[in-house]
């Protein structure tokens, strides 16, 4: 188990570069002049212009570029934004907001997702696993900003329930319905997942087993249906945490949520490479992190698995 | 053994003349999209105190379903829709949830089929054996103590130990002695017995059926044993219930049902048993001997020309022990043997022995590590690949599973003509009638071709693999345990079919099987494997009649039936 976290730590530094390589590249071949985009178009002289160029290294060729950024990183310095903040202190400030609205998100969908599907798989055929399906297949056809829209009007405009938009400093409270919108097409997900895996498991043979040794239905369910059941769906959530990080771009647009979807799509939209890069960065780092949970954790839930 | 724990003193000295199960006029409905299928009807049994009572019947005769009923375990389409059961004087045809659960385990216990499939991956053993302690409220104090003892008593050795381990961590035979323990953990006074060893060597499969007896015996706990082996039956119960179709249709004492059976197909069945005619076989050699042969064995013109040479044959697999590290393993070591053109020679040995893997390496489908085979004057090693392209035209395997042999989204037609369209054999018209004729040798209409396997039932489709082997007229055929997984009729059928088959073709059969009671059946030599080595090579009547090695004894003292009187 410590070996295999180890390997899996030290399997870091090679996506780490590939990551960074690939999306520096990307930003780098990027239309468009990022001092163009700093001074807003206007005019400007030569003598400021190269400069800027300088200040930036962006007179430098690619893989000089490239390489003053992994030395810059390796200081902990992600280099400044445009109006001269360093990007280190820009995404401290967002992360927290979008770590919050995320791990919001994750509880909403495995705790929903997994109650729902368990239900639905038990009662096969019956209304409610029908409802449930139909509801699913709904919210994953519809686009996450036609919901986010909808329910900003329905529940935060009409009913007053939440506010619309969240405000400065994105309390929990406000987050609650940016949550739902973020988690909602997991959701549908983690209960079809679940749904499938129940059905499957309640028919195998240890559980009739487990039944005819003369368990109570409840814990022929949760300790021998439940658990055999979970291991699909907890690599599934794993997988999605990174996703939830790096895919809330657009509900944090609906509900102007000061986080890292906002962040990166303003820097995209103005061209701030250094911000944009410091932020893939990032993310990457979750996503690879939250990949060595998940195999943590699938070898706890299915003693099968030898982690070698 | 002398120290079994007593169970609840609950009732133990209930009315010895009454049944403690009994099963009348029942009826069970599966619910299926093509409408009711009645899997059971007119289900008939009585089980007394004590009392060890066999159901069989082959798949699909209703035998499983008609046991799980009696403890409400039939699967979520089925429902009784007509009878009564009644266990220990009580009506529990149909229960309350709450009555059911408190009968299972406790008055009723179980040990499933497939031990593979039985226990939960995710759970210790010793956690799967706890619950079923304290479900019953039998766990006390020390549950720690109790488990280990319990599993103990199943046979299991160093069972505290044991305990902490997982399913995946036990052999197949352990898996079931921890079934065992479950079943019997919370002394019920019946036990459903669900072909409690069929997916097990026939070896463990005796000492774990010994095993199951002493301990239910001593615990005077009635048993219903559900199995498809007469000889088995016949051995273990003192009485018989014969099912077919989901009906009983004869039912009585173990050995009245089996010198006289009465009922065609329980005639049928006494007839095909695999263990029973070898075992006739073996008690009058002469004359039944030529009487069966007569029947099952047609005689062959044999030349006197080897077709297959095996010589000093080793396979050595290499073990993963992680971080470079590796262990030999030698699965096939030092084998020689040879096979004469149109015989049959049987390789016999329980899982583990080799056997498949000395298959694998005459198909060239497996390198060997060294030694040598020859087919017909050529040695086969180091052959170029167009070479080894003539050589598959004329040795085909057929192999056990006929479920996962043939190609789902093949349809017959093109399972069967794929071989020759691969050696580019004839023209599509000619093709054609070849898969025609093919079909008509194993006993097939020609419009089979047009159907898919899962249309098919599993003798029908072991057909189909055979037919398929046979499509380029090969000279040797490998059969690696092809029989294994039919019902004894359909098994019977099939043996007949290749008997027939050689004699017209003038085949030359490898067979490998691990049941000893089929090599009587088709075989003229036996190889006896056991750890990669052969220890008894042989003719069939010389191995059966006058056993050399210890290991080819205990074989044959393993078929179940094997110690009838008949």
């Amino acid at each position: 188990m410590i070996t295999f976290t180890l390997k899996r730590i030290l399997q870091l530094i090679p996506v780490f570069f590939g990551a960074t390589l690939l999306v520096y590249f990307l930003v780098f071949a990027t239309p468009g002049d990022p001092i163009a985009a700093l001074s807003g178009g206007k005019p400007m002289s030569p003598a400021v212009e190269a400069a800027l160029r300088a200040q930036y290294n962006l007179d430098q060729p690619f893989w000089v570029q490239y390489f003053l950024y992994l030395k810059n990183l390796v200081s902990f310095d992600l280099g400044q934004t445009f109006s001269g903040q360093p990007v280190s202190d820009v995404i401290a400030r967002a992360m927290p907001v979008t770590a919050r609205l995320a791990v919001m998100a994750l509880a909403i969908e495995a705790v929903f997702g997994v109650i729902f599907g368990v239900f639905a798989g038990l009662k096969k055929g019956k209304i409610f696993d029908s409802t449930v399906l139909v509801a699913s297949l709904l919210v994953i056809a519809v686009p996450t900003f036609v919901l986010g829209f909808v329910l900003q009007f329905v529940v935060g405009v009409k009913l007053s329930w939440a506010k619309p938009t969240v405000s400065s400093g994105a309390p929990w409270g406000d987050l609650i319905l940016p949550a739902v919108v973020l988690g909602l097409v997991s959701l549908a997900y983690v209960l079809r997942l679940t749904r499938t895996s129940i059905i499957e498991n309640k028919s195998a043979d240890y559980v009739r087993t487990a039944t005819a040794k003369g368990l109570s239905r409840r814990r022929v369910v949760v300790v021998h249906i439940l658990r055999n059941s979970l291991i699909p769906v907890v690599t599934f959530l794993g997988a999605d945490l990174g996703s939830l990080m790096g895919g809330a771009i657009v509900t944090e647009g609906i509900f102007n949520v000061p986080g890292i979807g906002n962040l990166l799509y303003q820097a995209i939209l103005k061209g701030e490479s250094a911000t944009v890069v410091a932020v893939v960065s990032v993310l990457v780092l979750v996503f690879v992190i939250a990949n060595l949970v998940v195999d943590l954790l699938y070898a706890w839930l299915d003693p099968r698995i030898r982690l070698v | 053994m002398s120290q079994l724990l007593k169970g609840p003193s609950v009732n133990r000295s209930s009315d010895e003349d009454r049944p403690l199960l009994e099963i009348r006029d029942l009826a069970i409905t599966f619910s299926t999209p093509e409408g009711p299928v009645h899997a059971v009807r007119n289900g008939r049994l009585t089980v007394m105190p004590g009392e060890t009572v066999a159901i069989v019947g082959e798949s699909g005769s209703g035998k499983s379903t008609t046991a799980l009923a009696a403890i409400g375990l039939l699967p979520g389409n089925g429902k009784v829709t007509g009878g009564q059961i009644i266990f220990d004087g009580e009506d529990i045809t149909h229960p309350t949830e709450a009555r059911i659960v408190a009968l299972r385990g406790s008055s009723i216990g179980m040990v499933p089929q497939d031990p593979m499939s039985n226990l939960n991956p995710v759970w210790k053993i010793g956690f799967q054996v706890k619950e079923t302690l304290k479900a019953n409220g039998l766990a006390g104090n020390n549950s720690k103590e109790r488990v280990a003892q319990v599993l103990a008593e199943a046979g299991l050795p160093d069972a505290a130990t044991r305990a902490g381990q997982y399913p995946h961590e036990f052999s197949g035979g352990m898996r079931q002695r921890a079934l065992i323990a479950i079943g019997l953990a919370c002394r019920p006074r019946l036990l459903i017995a669900d072909e409690p060893t069929s997916a097990l060597d026939v070896t463990v499969q005796q000492q774990i059926l010994d095993h199951l007896d002493t301990m239910t015996s001593e615990l005077g706990t009635a048993v219903v044993l559900i199995t498809h082996d007469l000889g088995l039956a016949a051995e273990r119960a003192e009485k018989i219930v014969v099912m077919y179709k989901g009906q009983v249709v004869e039912s009585g004492p173990a050995l009245e049902i089996l010198r006289n059976p009465v009922h065609p197909y329980t005639q049928r069945l006494v007839a095909a048993a695999p263990s029973l005619a070898s075992k006739r076989l073996q008690s009058q050699p002469t004359e039944v001997a030529e009487e069966i042969n007569a029947v099952v064995k047609v005689e062959h013109e044999i030349a006197d020309e080897d077709i297959l040479q095996i010589k000093d044959l080793t396979k050595v697999f290499k073990i993963r022990r992680g971080l470079g590290r590796s262990d030999d393993f030698t699965a096939v070591d030092n084998v020689s043997f040879s096979v004469k053109r149109g015989t049959t020679t049987a390789i016999v040995g329980e899982s583990g022995s080799g056997k498949s893997t000395v298959a694998q390496m005459v198909l060239s489908l497996l390198k060997p590590t060294s030694g040598t085979i020859t087919f017909d004057g050529q040695v086969m090693t180091d052959r170029t690949e167009n070479q080894l392209f003539k050589f598959r035209r004329r040795v085909q395997p057929i192999f056990q599973d006929p479920y996962g042999s043939l190609d789902p989204m093949y349809s017959i037609y093109r399972t069967i003509e794929e071989p020759l369209r691969i050696h580019g054999i004839g023209d599509a018209k000619s093709r054609q009638n070849r898969v025609k004729e093919l079909l008509e040798h194993v006993s097939m209409p020609s419009s089979t071709m047009h159907r898919f396997p899962n249309e098919l039932s599993g003798g029908q489709r072991q057909r189909i693999a055979i037919a398929r082997a046979l499509a380029l007229k090969p000279e040797v055929i490998i059969c690696d345990e092809a029989v294994s997984a039919l019902d004894v009729l359909v098994q019977a059928q099939i043996l007949n079919l290749l008997n027939k088959l050689q004699e017209e073709l003038n085949l030359t059969y490898l067979f490998i099987t691990h049941d000893l009671a089929v090599v009587r059946q088709i075989a003229d030599d036996v190889c006896v494997m056991e750890h990669g080595r052969i220890v008894e090579h042989s003719t069939t009547d010389e191995v059966f009649n006058n056993p050399q090695s210890e290991y080819t004894k205990n074989l044959l003292r393993a078929i179940p039936g094997a110690t009838l009187m008949l």
